[in-house]
């Protein structure tokens, strides 16, 4: 094996990049599985969901596919908000979450996965924009321009994200959720309308991911599940509901996943995510930031 | 009814539908039916962890794959005859649900599930990558044009399937009226509370998902025959993991009867969708009845019948509680 220098800094700083890509794709995860303790395991399904609205639009208007995506959150929001209302009334209300709320969310994923390929087959579909394409050299270093854009956007949606969730009442009181939901109700606050509106912000998080997702790859239906696994792993990792915490496990994830694809072929990649769940939950399950 | 007299009836059930499919006299019923029954073996399997315990595996497809490439393995090695494999595969899986369970069940339930999701893509990875097995590109296994005494092989498939069937129903049945199954049920309704009571939770948990997974690749270890040409997509296949949720969770999972029912009438609709409309809607109707059923009905068909034609209410002890035909004492700490 050939092991250069230049490979090696290459293949971290596109793993960094990645990294706060897959941050981004993760925080809507730890919003729901994090903090609301809702294992909804539909959301990459989401999220591809979003990177096909992003194409369509793409492709009729030629509109910039993260714009797009911003004007399509609040339809997002709506989305999740509808889905956590079905969710507490079928499962959370009879206290049937662990085994059928699963199942409700996996069939969720099914039925989006299956729509979308009967209507847009199995063939890859992908964007234009104009930073789709160039790419920035700094001495032996290549940072694709289609990488960094979504990879400084999505640091961006995260920083949001948490100055929301700690700066803002409604954020704060998601917060207050996590900990104690009775408590909340004491204090004159609906638990339930907190924690729709956490995950409509969960489900919305994942109209602006799709459309990273499509400008940095080629998307098809199917795609969706290596993100499961993924976006788990790295939410366990950095600990349950911690947005810092995220963003440092998405970027150790993917180092490591660029290193393993760099000297070992893009075959293995995926058994890292899954190395790293393992080891997390055999070593210390609260993660690195847990609470 | 004592389990020996169960598990004959069974049989006796077993062999009429085979004699059936005889009479009918095309092998297409056979090719058909040996896809109904690796349902029921599969969701029959699911249900030991999931109806029983509680606990959602959505890594059927990778124990089914596990178990379609340890004979695809041992084709290359040694070539031994199917109901060797039929153990082979279910050692290979149940050590591997064994192996996942110790690292993951001592966590909450949630955690379990992505571990097994995650476990799939896992060991597709591995597949894709080893060139052993066929790597990516998919093994070839001839299948014999015919074996004495059934004459056609798919006979001879159909029958092991058909036996495989009746262990799994008979296995489930037992479990669901012994000590295990109490056990399994004390878990399910309130794990924190059984083991104060002093229940073993974590070795209970653990025997369920070794016999769930060996079950499964039990299932998978025939498979390679029957299609003739493995790939890891087919093997490790979304409808596999979706069909052996879906089945329980619409025949219903407190009993044996569920998964049977489910794999049934899901099974023998998807048969008869793939050939009428096609494959991919056939899931997609897979899909909604899943979510509608798990919104509307969470007891499934057997919770329906209960409740329609007994006119007693299910599920009225208590949000988890729905047995019927279990007594509700648990095992608890013995005096």
């Amino acid at each position: 094996m050939i092991f250069s220098f230049d490979l090696l800094i290459n293949a971290i700083v596109s793993g960094i990049l990645i990294g706060a890509f897959y941050a981004a794709v993760t925080a809507g995860v730890s919003i729901s599985f994090g903090i609301l303790d809702i294992v909804n395991i539909a959301h990459p399904a989401f999220i591809i969901l979003g990177s096909y609205i992003a194409y369509i639009i793409n492709v009729t208007f030629g509109l910039d596919p993260i714009i797009t995506s911003i004007i399509v959150t609040p339809a997002f929001y709506a989305l999740g908000a509808g889905i956590y209302q079905i969710y507490y009334v079928s499962f959370e209300k009879r206290g049937q979450e662990s085994l059928r709320g699963l199942a409700f969310f996996f069939g969720l994923l099914f039925i989006t996965e299956v729509t979308l390929v009967l209507y847009f087959g199995v063939d890859y579909r992908y964007v234009e924009a104009p930073y789709i394409g160039p790419t920035w050299h700094f001495a032996f270093l290549d940072i694709p321009l289609r990488i960094l854009v979504p990879s400084l956007v999505s640091l961006l949606l995260i920083a949001v994200l948490q100055l929301v969730l700690t700066r803002t009442f409604v954020g704060r009181a998601i917060m207050a959720v996590a900990q104690d939901q009775f408590a909340l109700k004491l204090m004159a606050v609906d638990p339930i309308r907190i924690k729709r509106i956490a995950f409509g912000i969960s489900i919305a998080t994942a109209s602006l991911a799709g459309a990273f997702l499509i400008i940095i790859q080629p998307v098809e239906p199917s795609v969706g599940r290596e993100y499961i696994g993924r976006v788990f792993a790295i939410c366990v990792l950095g600990g349950m509901g911690s947005l810092p915490g995220t963003v440092i496990a998405a970027m150790l994830v993917g180092v490591v996943e660029s290193l393993t694809s760099t000297f070992y072929g893009p075959s293995w990649a995926p058994a890292v995510s899954f190395g790293f769940l393992l080891l997390t939950l055999a070593v210390r399950p609260a993660g690195l930031l847990g609470r | 009814m004592r389990t020996d007299l169960f598990f004959l009836i069974c049989l006796v059930v077993g062999g009429i539908v085979f004699a059936a499919a005889i009479a009918l006299g095309n092998d297409y019923y056979f090719f058909a039916g040996y896809v109904v029954l690796q349902y029921v073996v599969l969701s029959t399997a699911w249900n030991i962890l999931g109806g029983y315990c509680g606990y959602v595996n959505f890594g059927s497809a990778a124990f089914f794959a596990l178990g379609a490439y340890s004979t695809v393995a041992m084709h290359k090695l040694a070539p031994v005859p199917i109901p060797v494999l039929v153990v082979i595969g279910g050692v290979v899986s149940g050590v591997v649900g064994f192996g996942m369970g110790y690292l993951t069940l001592r966590l909450r339930g949630a955690f379990f599930a992505i571990a097994t999701l995650a476990l799939a893509v896992v060991l597709q990875t591995l597949i894709v990558n080893w060139d052993f097995v066929g790597g990516s590109r998919g093994a070839y296994i001839v299948r014999p044009e015919s074996i004495a005494p059934f004459g056609s092989y798919i006979k001879y498939l159909f029958l092991i399937m058909m036996l495989l069937a009746v262990g799994a129903i008979t296995v489930a049945r037992l479990i669901e009226r012994s000590r295990l199954g109490y056990g399994f049920a004390t878990i399910r309704d309130d794990e924190l509370a059984a083991e104060a009571c002093g229940v073993p939770t974590l070795t209970l948990k653990l025997i369920a998902t070794t016999i769930s997974g060996a079950l499964m690749g039990m299932a998978g270890a025939p498979f390679p025959y029957y299609i003739g040409f493995l790939q890891p997509s087919s093997a490790f296949g979304l409808d596999y993991a979706v069909n052996s949720i879906a089945m329980p969770l619409i025949g219903g999972t407190t009993g044996w009867v569920g998964p049977l029912i489910g794999a049934i009438l899901l099974g023998s609709l998807q048969q008869i969708a793939t050939v009428t409309i096609s494959s991919a809607v056939n899931l997609l109707i897979v899909g909604f009845l899943l979510v509608g059923f798990v919104i509307v009905a969470p007891n499934g068909i057997i919770g329906l019948v209960r409740k329609y034609v007994q006119h007693r209410p299910v599920g009225q002890v208590g949000p988890r509680r729905v047995e019927a035909d279990a007594p509700g004492s648990a095992p608890g700490p013995t005096p």
